[in-house]
């Protein structure tokens, strides 16, 4: 015989209403590992996209290779791989802070994995501008690095943050997999909870939690490509304006953090 | 010293080939201070990837470029041509100012903001006098008044001017012009022109590729007819527009005028 088990509301009411310090910790370590990964695969992701167009033939299939494997292989899988073979001590000292080795390793793994992702992103924000913008900055004399920096991704960064925020939506969602080599975030505290009183309702509130994660930043993403926007079209738009558009974006906001959505 | 001394541009046997396609076979050519040279020609005949390899923009295959005295883009090591170093690549270019045909503004500037930023990041340039001397260049084209603007609020001549005015700001010794009127509306060529022939007569070096044939009669100091990929005549305006000798020229010359 096959028994469900129970779903409490006081138990997901308490888990939202109520959170203990440890919950305040792996609500932080979920932030923290989310963000210094994306952070990571952005750099990453500019890298590789660069390392493509270089003339160099050995940087562009490394680049290809990269993505090959890091996006063609489970990140969680790439998180065990990473865990199980960077020979780490325990705790690492970066000087000003330390860090658990499952966070280090955690992070990594996130952000290599992303780096693969936000390359294609780069790719395509890169060659959607025009040749002529870079042929006219290198005819004013500009170095490759300088006018990248100051002409060509300035540009392109219309078209890459729409997709790298929602990259960034699920990385907050993916970041949960970390739980699987011991790192303390949300989804190991919904389910050191589940495992004391066997109540599906620590899931619920945990969801309810990445819920207001990934929909806090739904609504800065939208400030950002609002922003964005303003700078391409190149005037001013009021603040009222502004108001409306974020209120209307507002409802596109719940729908991207909608869990269907996930590709996680 | 060089055989080029006292010459801008200096271009001896250049070749290119794209693929297959030989599109530069063999072309020279020399501009001295102070003089417009017009390089017209069939469309296909190399004229605009001529200008090109003048700032190395396109690589040539052989032949040499330079430009006050400077072998562009290449440096020759035991006889054979090796591409430069991009460190020196960009500073030469900072010697030539290129106008393209499409004027590749920033759309991201304002016509200020698009001038200034080459002197301020490649020729470190203060601020302030970056934009002073901006809003002199701007008041030059006749764009005093739209120096707040972004190029997507400007029309094609417009923005083909504060393009002249982007390159002037560097103070480069020659200024390249490619087919800078091809993409405007009719109507709005003249601004252009009128812009460039001031530059003419004021003495900028420039080398343009045009088929504007009225613009090439009062602005040039010399005319160069390109075809399939060699200089097949040249000479002064009068010579060249009355009494031209080689039989495509005039073939050319009476198509288009």
């Amino acid at each position: 015989m096959i028994a469900a088990t129970p779903i409490t509301w006081h138990v997901i009411w308490s888990r939202i209403t109520d959170p203990d310090s440890v919950f305040a910790h792996a609500l932080w370590a979920t932030v923290y590992i989310s963000v210094v990964a994306q952070i990571l695969g952005i750099m990453l992701g500019l890298v590789a996209a660069l390392m493509r167009m270089a003339s160099f033939r050995p940087l562009r299939f490394l680049s290809g290779l990269y993505v090959l494997i890091f996006r063609g292989t489970p990140v969680l899988v790439q998180i065990m791989f990473f865990w199980l073979v960077l020979p780490l001590p325990n705790v690492i000292n970066f000087g000003v802070f330390d860090m658990r080795s499952e966070f280090v390793a955690g992070i990594l793994a996130l952000g290599i994995n992303e780096g693969a992702y936000m390359r294609e992103i780069f790719r395509a924000g890169i060659d959607s501008i025009d040749r002529g913008q870079m042929e006219a900055a290198r005819s004013l004399g500009m170095r490759y690095g300088l006018a990248m920096r100051r002409i060509v991704l300035p540009q392109a960064a219309r078209v890459i943050v729409p997709p790298l925020g929602n990259e960034f939506n699920n990385m907050m969602k993916t970041s949960s997999l970390v739980y699987i080599i011991g790192v303390y975030e949300l989804f190991s505290d919904a389910e050191q909870g589940y495992s004391h009183a066997i109540d599906a309702g620590y899931f619920v509130a945990v969801a309810f939690w990445y819920l207001v994660l990934t929909s806090i930043w739904s609504f800065i993403q939208a400030l950002i490509e609002r922003k964005l926007a303003v700078s391409e079209h190149g005037d001013e738009i009021s603040l009222r304006e502004k108001a409306v558009a974020i209120w209307t974006e507002g409802g596109g906001m719940v729908r991207a953090a909608w869990p269907w959505r996930a590709r996680a | 010293m060089s055989v080029s001394s006292g010459l801008v541009m200096h271009a001896a046997d250049v070749h290119k080939r794209f693929g297959r396609q030989h599109i530069l076979r063999g072309v020279s050519l020399d501009v001295r201070p102070r003089e417009t040279v017009c390089i017209i020609g069939a469309s296909g005949s190399g004229k605009t990837t001529f200008l090109r390899c003048i700032n190395h923009l396109e690589k040539i295959d052989s032949g040499r470029i330079q430009v006050n005295g400077h072998p562009i883009g290449y440096r020759e090591r035991r006889g054979k041509l090796v591409e430069d170093r991009e460190k020196n690549i960009s500073r030469q270019r900072t010697e030539i100012g290129f106008v393209f045909q499409r004027f590749n503004l920033f759309p991201h500037k304002t016509a200020l903001g698009n001038v200034i930023e080459a002197p301020i990041h490649v020729r470190s340039v203060g601020r302030d006098q970056a934009i002073a001397e901006a809003e002199t260049l701007l008041a030059r084209v006749g764009l005093a008044d739209k120096k707040d603007a972004y190029p997507g609020k400007l029309s094609g001549g417009q923005q083909q001017r504060v393009a002249i005015a982007r390159a002037l700001a560097m103070k480069p010794a020659l200024m390249l012009f490619d087919e800078p009127t091809s993409a405007l509306d009719p109507e709005v060529t003249g601004e252009v022109l009128d812009v460039m022939e001031e530059l003419a007569h004021e003495g900028t070096t420039m080398i343009v590729v045009t088929h504007e044939m009225g613009f090439a009669r009062r602005a040039a100091d010399r005319v160069v007819m390109m075809d399939e990929g060699v200089i097949i005549e040249e000479g002064s305006p009068e010579h060249f527009f009355d009494s031209p000798t080689h039989e495509r020229t005039k073939a050319f010359l009476s198509k288009i005028l």
